[in-house]
């Protein structure tokens, strides 16, 4: 008997068309496909390639408002050991990973109650509009507003923008689920905390990684904003500050860190987490 | 594996929505390691009788006992669904173990090689192909190390190589076990070979419309044999009449 079919990464295509799996199981909302085999070299070149275009864009223009990689690498260099970057990163990093943590739980928790609960879903899910809708800027403004210009008022605005966002993807997972898995744990006789774990949770995972890294994305262009608008120390507030100055160069070099630091991130940890995770996923894309 | 247990079922009612019910008045017992075949047309409530042999049906009512205990007392059935309805984020392996977590390595590898899949324990449901999916399906039902043991369609959408493949595995199963097995199946060539009784189910509210003992042992009947008693059980096997 030899019926395997592919028994490594191979050609079954990613998606749950392909095998005997029941209706409703959860799809892919944010998968992205790579590069395979030699084509990776491509994903290593473009970054290099973006820098040497940026520094001959600036050979050639020799203008103060555009100076070139290495100016700015200096610049940072600068930054890093006598000046406020360190200080200023680490205001900002603490700011948005509270408030991303924040909004991941308190949106999932009601992304699953609007999903599970029909007359909640009928009530709310215009509120979920209304708050998909809002203009983050006006929520940081009436938060400063009514709060005043503390890190608490700058946390809230970017946990209530980001919410909402949150929560319609994971109503979207909770109503993607499966029946057919319930029954099968019903058949079974799982318990509570095994059905979680093993059941529901895999599940929900794809949409939940899709939300942290729309969420992410999302927490710090808010953050940096809400800085730029008032507060003590940050990434925006320096932006903001260099911005008053037309100081190109120290934008220019906030925003090469800032880049880096989401590179970081991405690479460094949502990737290999994904990974792990989505493990069965990849094996079969 | 010890003999499985006999079966009491009845069921007063069961409305699955508005309208006539599915079941009304049904009685049926099955006598212990009897290999028991559901046939009947789509629709006539095969499935739901063995979600209320499993458990998983709640909208119903009447008595269900298996070995003469309730069977929410009784211990757990196996069961293997239509779509083998792996869990496709856990190895095969683990497949096994989400439904009995106690089981050891050993247990798994000796589980996987009854149902002709050994050293397939870290492969992804995915990797296998659709009758190597029935197959770890039926070795997460044997998992549970049940008496009864419940197969929805089995067979369906495999190919008649892949059929009696499984067959003939299933035969094995149920001799070295001896369980008490409820099969739905709408193909009676496969309720001939592997089945010690029929019974068809037809009309709304269903009924048993015939109940047939089949002569000989499954396993042991012949190729004639087989497509005489499947001829005859598809001429009781009538098409769906609704009788209210």
């Amino acid at each position: 008997m030899n019926e395997t079919r592919n028994t490594s990464a191979g050609s079954v295509p990613s998606g749950w068309t392909g095998v005997n799996q029941p209706k409703g199981a959860p799809a892919a909302p944010s998968q992205s496909t790579r590069p395979a085999g030699g084509a990776q070299w491509l994903e290593l070149a473009s970054l290099p390639l973006l820098l040497l275009i940026w520094q001959i864009a600036a050979w050639i223009l020799q203008s103060r408002f555009l100076p070139g990689p290495v100016v700015v690498a200096a610049e940072i260099w600068d930054l890093a050991w006598d000046g406020p970057l360190f200080d200023d990163f680490g205001k900002t990093l603490l700011r948005a990973m509270i408030g991303f943590a924040v909004a991941m739980g308190i949106g999932t928790a009601i992304g699953i109650a609007l999903g599970r609960t029909v007359w909640a879903d009928r009530l709310f899910a215009p509120w979920v509009v209304v708050g998909l809708n809002i203009p983050a800027i006006v929520v940081g403004i009436i938060c400063y507003i009514s709060l005043g210009l503390s890190d608490f008022a700058l946390i809230l605005a970017v946990v209530i923008n980001k919410i909402p966002l949150v929560a319609t993807m994971m109503r979207e997972g909770v109503r993607a689920l499966s029946a057919d898995y319930d029954e099968l744990a019903a058949t079974f006789r799982m318990p509570r905390a095994r059905y979680l774990r093993l059941v529901l949770v895999p599940q929900l995972m794809p949409y939940l990684l899709a939300a942290a890294r729309a969420g992410l994305s999302l927490v710090w262009k808010m953050v940096l904003v809400f800085e730029v608008l008032g507060s003590d120390g940050g990434v925006g507030f320096r932006v903001g500050l260099y911005f008053q100055l037309f100081d190109m160069k120290g934008i220019l070099s906030y925003t090469c860190c800032f880049v880096a630091v989401i590179m970081a991130l991405e690479y460094g940890v949502l990737r290999p987490i994904e990974g792990r995770l989505l493990q069965w996923r990849k094996d079969r894309a | 594996m010890a003999q499985g247990p006999g079966l009491s079922l009845r069921i007063d009612s069961l409305a699955l929505g508005p309208g006539v019910p599915l079941f009304r008045e049904l009685r049926l017992e099955v006598a212990p390691g009897q290999v028991l075949a559901l046939l009947g047309p789509s629709g006539v409530g095969k499935t739901t009788l063995l979600r209320i042999l499993s458990g998983a049906e709640r909208r119903w009512q009447g008595e269900v006992q298996v070995g003469g205990k309730a069977a929410a007392l009784a211990p757990m059935p196996g069961y293997v669904f239509q779509d083998a309805r792996l869990l496709p984020w856990l190895t095969a392996a683990d497949n096994l173990r989400a439904v009995a977590p106690d089981l050891t390595d050993a247990r798994i590898a000796e589980l996987l090689g009854e149902v002709g899949l050994a050293g397939q324990e870290r492969v992804w449901p995915h990797a296998l192909s659709g009758g190597m999916q029935r197959r770890l399906a039926l070795a997460r039902a044997l998992s549970v190390n049940p008496g009864l043991l419940l197969l929805d369609e089995p067979f369906v959408s495999l190919d008649r190589a892949m059929v009696r493949d499984l067959q003939a595995l299933f035969l094995k199963v149920f001799q070295a076990g001896n369980p008490t097995v409820v099969i739905v199946t709408h193909d009676p060539e496969d309720a001939a070979r592997i089945a010690d009784r029929v019974v068809v189910l037809r009309g709304r509210p269903a009924q048993i419309s015939d109940d047939v003992t089949l002569p000989g042992r499954p396993g042991q009947r012949s190729a004639a044999d087989i497509a005489r008693l499947a001829a005859d059980l598809s001429a009781t096997d009538a098409p769906a009449q609704v009788t209210a």
